[in-house]
């Protein structure tokens, strides 16, 4: 069954597979474990952003074309249901129509996209979908009426999900039980299903073409597959999830601006935690978003507890200073770029591979 | 010369009429008109830069042509891009190795294999699934003699493997006219039958219309019904094998041998 479940597309090394299972319980136990606002923000951004690097997988690993308006997608789905959700007030039916409105906006413009420079070069996609999330962003931000501008929206979201909802007045295991958790809950458990259906799309018949494309357009076409046709329509699905995790991360931060969805640090963001969990797999979107939202969330802590005991040193002391942080996460990011050029899961892999090889 | 295919009442498999492709200045290939029947292996000879591969790309539909025509059972094909022109029944195996590196040996048949079966854009379903699928491309995989490096990525393939592998895909499409650009280039001497064997089979099924790049000779003499020479893009000699081979016209263009007396071309 569970086999089914991951298409048969399992993590084949042993490691892998522990980590993804820590993750998962991680994910799945953070309220409990880790009580308090903070952990569980980091533990649903892991959650959607790895629905959002899956997706953006979708399009670089297994159909090898580079999109910069990934972030777009996943803005119009937050913007989607910010608008809907101020202009209708907190109901599941400002949810679904926002969910829906942004889903089909997605679509068409991804399509567009695609039909209009997919023909020529997928080198060509690349850059009209610089221009097109330039132009999105002026937009939103223009668009203040309905976008908050620069300063985003802020909403409620229906009682069930609102932090005012209340289960229980009691706590357990020291967790609020309240629409908080459940929102919580939401997001992981719909990230997860989105993250098994990207899993069957890359391991059906549409999926391996896809593949098939990555590595030699050319012979792709001489057998009887229409690029064009594949390349498009997996932008258009990648489009599509990235809208969903749009409305997930929405829905949970009950707020959304430029600076949180739409902004190419975003962009960049999801480029390196798909590179960095290796591309093409799938899993690496898993541990890519986890470890870069973890190191993102406390790698200032942990510089900040670092330096308070080496504070009186002169240089290590400057290098260690909390605003230092980001220079670290650089550090980091070069060093796992350098050491694993197929990303961490593919490291893991060939590491499995090589093992069972070496026993056979 | 330009035009001798057989009196037969059929109509040709395929057909060029005047094709032609200039790039810039340079005519590669030059009015060239040749009609191939069913059942008959073409070899296709010239000397290096003569067009032979981009006679096959103008048909395949790689490259598209500047004038003339392809039929393909009396259909103009011209027009079509190359995918759907293999989905009509033009099987191609390239001179160049021509393979998905990152797929296994097994995934690139199947890939093929799926796109005969027209199995369509399905994204819910697992591709493991189709059994169907698998067998065929296990079946193809004994044929081009490939079934023990099954599960290798096509990359880490030795060459010669990988030329059989090229022409495994082209079988994966069971295709009407098969086009082999070369396919024992490079290859060793002892893997070389497996490929003529492969292609003597197809020809002894006796249905299907086979066009052959080939410099050796001695191949072409034993497989061929027919020869084709270009020359400069230019099509001078079109017959039965012993005598295309003997005619000097061949003797120069092909061989680089000047023709003893002028008056016996």
């Amino acid at each position: 069954m569970l086999n089914n479940m991951l298409s048969r597309d399992l993590p084949r090394s042993k490691l892998l597979a522990a980590i993804l299972l820590i993750i998962i319980v991680g994910l799945l136990a953070t309220p409990f474990v880790f009580p308090g606002a903070r952990s569980l923000n980091v533990g649903a951004k892991i959650a959607v952003f790895i629905v959002l690097a899956a997706s953006y997988d979708l399009m670089l690993g297994y159909t090898g074309i580079v999109s910069f308006a990934h972030t777009m997608f996943f803005g119009i789905g937050a913007y989607g249901i910010g608008i809907a959700s101020t202009q209708m007030g907190p109901t599941w039916t400002a949810v679904a129509a926002g969910t829906l409105a942004a889903l089909i906006l997605s679509t068409v413009l991804a399509l567009g996209i695609s039909l209009f420079s997919l023909r020529v070069r997928a080198i060509f996609f690349a850059m009209i979908t610089l221009a097109v999330a330039a132009a999105f962003m002026t937009m939103a931000s223009q668009f203040s009426d309905w976008t908050g501008g620069e300063d985003g929206l802020n909403f409620k979201v229906p009682e069930l999900i609102s932090p005012a909802f209340s289960l229980s007045d009691e706590k357990f295991l020291g967790a609020n039980l309240d629409g908080k958790l459940i929102a919580y809950y939401m997001v992981v458990l719909i990230s997860g299903g989105l993250f098994l259906l990207m899993l069957r799309i890359v391991n059906s018949p549409f999926g391996r073409v896809l593949m098939a494309i990555r590595d030699n357009d050319f012979r792709s076409e001489a057998i009887g597959y229409r690029n064009v046709t594949y390349r498009s329509l997996s932008s258009v699905l990648a489009a599509v999830f990235a809208t969903l995790a749009g409305v997930l991360y929405a829905l949970w931060l009950r707020y959304n601006g430029p600076g949180t969805t739409l902004s190419f640090d975003i962009m960049i963001d999801v480029l390196l935690i798909v590179v960095i969990g290796g591309m093409g797999t799938l899993y690496g979107a898993v541990v890519g978003s986890t470890l870069f939202n973890i190191a993102q969330g406390y790698l200032q802590d942990l510089l900040k507890l670092a330096q308070g005991n080496i504070d009186s040193l002169p240089v290590i002391g400057a290098l260690f200073h909390p605003d230092r942080w980001l220079f670290w996460l650089g550090l980091l990011f070069v060093l796992s770029v350098y050491f694993f050029p197929f990303g961490i899961v593919g490291k893991l892999r060939a590491g499995a591979l090589a093992k069972t090889r070496r026993s056979a | 010369m330009s035009n001798a295919s057989e009196s037969s009442s059929a109509v040709p498999v395929l057909e060029t009429r005047g094709l032609t492709v200039r790039f810039g200045g340079h005519v590669a290939v030059n009015g060239v008109s040749c009609a191939f029947q069913r059942g008959t292996l073409t070899a296709i000879v010239g000397p290096n830069g003569a067009g032979k591969t981009t006679y096959f790309n103008l048909v395949s539909g790689q490259i598209p042509a500047t004038a003339g025509a392809v039929f393909l059972f009396g259909k103009d094909i011209s027009r079509l891009p190359a995918p759907l022109r293999t989905r009509r029944g033009i099987g191609r195996a390239f001179q160049l190795t021509n393979l998905f590196p990152f797929l296994t040996v097994h995934e690139n048949v199947r890939i093929a294999v799926q796109a005969r079966a027209e199995v369509g854009i399905k994204l819910f379903s697992l591709w493991d699934s189709r059994r169907d699928l698998i067998e065929k491309a296990d079946a193809i995989l004994e044929e081009v003699a490939l079934a023990h490096q099954r599960d290798l990525p096509a990359m880490n393939l030795p060459h010669g493997d990988q030329r059989k592998l090229e022409v495994g895909l082209m079988l994966a499409l069971e295709p009407e006219v098969f086009m082999f650009d070369e396919p024992t280039a490079g290859m060793s001497v002892d893997e070389v039958p497996v490929i003529l064997d492969l292609i003597k089979r197809i020809k002894a099924r006796g249905d299907k219309c086979i066009l052959l790049v080939e410099h050796k000779m001695d191949v072409v003499r034993e497989l061929a019904d027919r020869i084709v020479v270009l020359h400069n893009g230019t099509l001078v000699a079109d017959g039965a094998p012993a005598e295309v081979i003997a005619s000097p016209v061949v003797q120069e263009a092909y061989l680089g041998v000047a023709p003893k007396s002028a008056e016996a071309a």
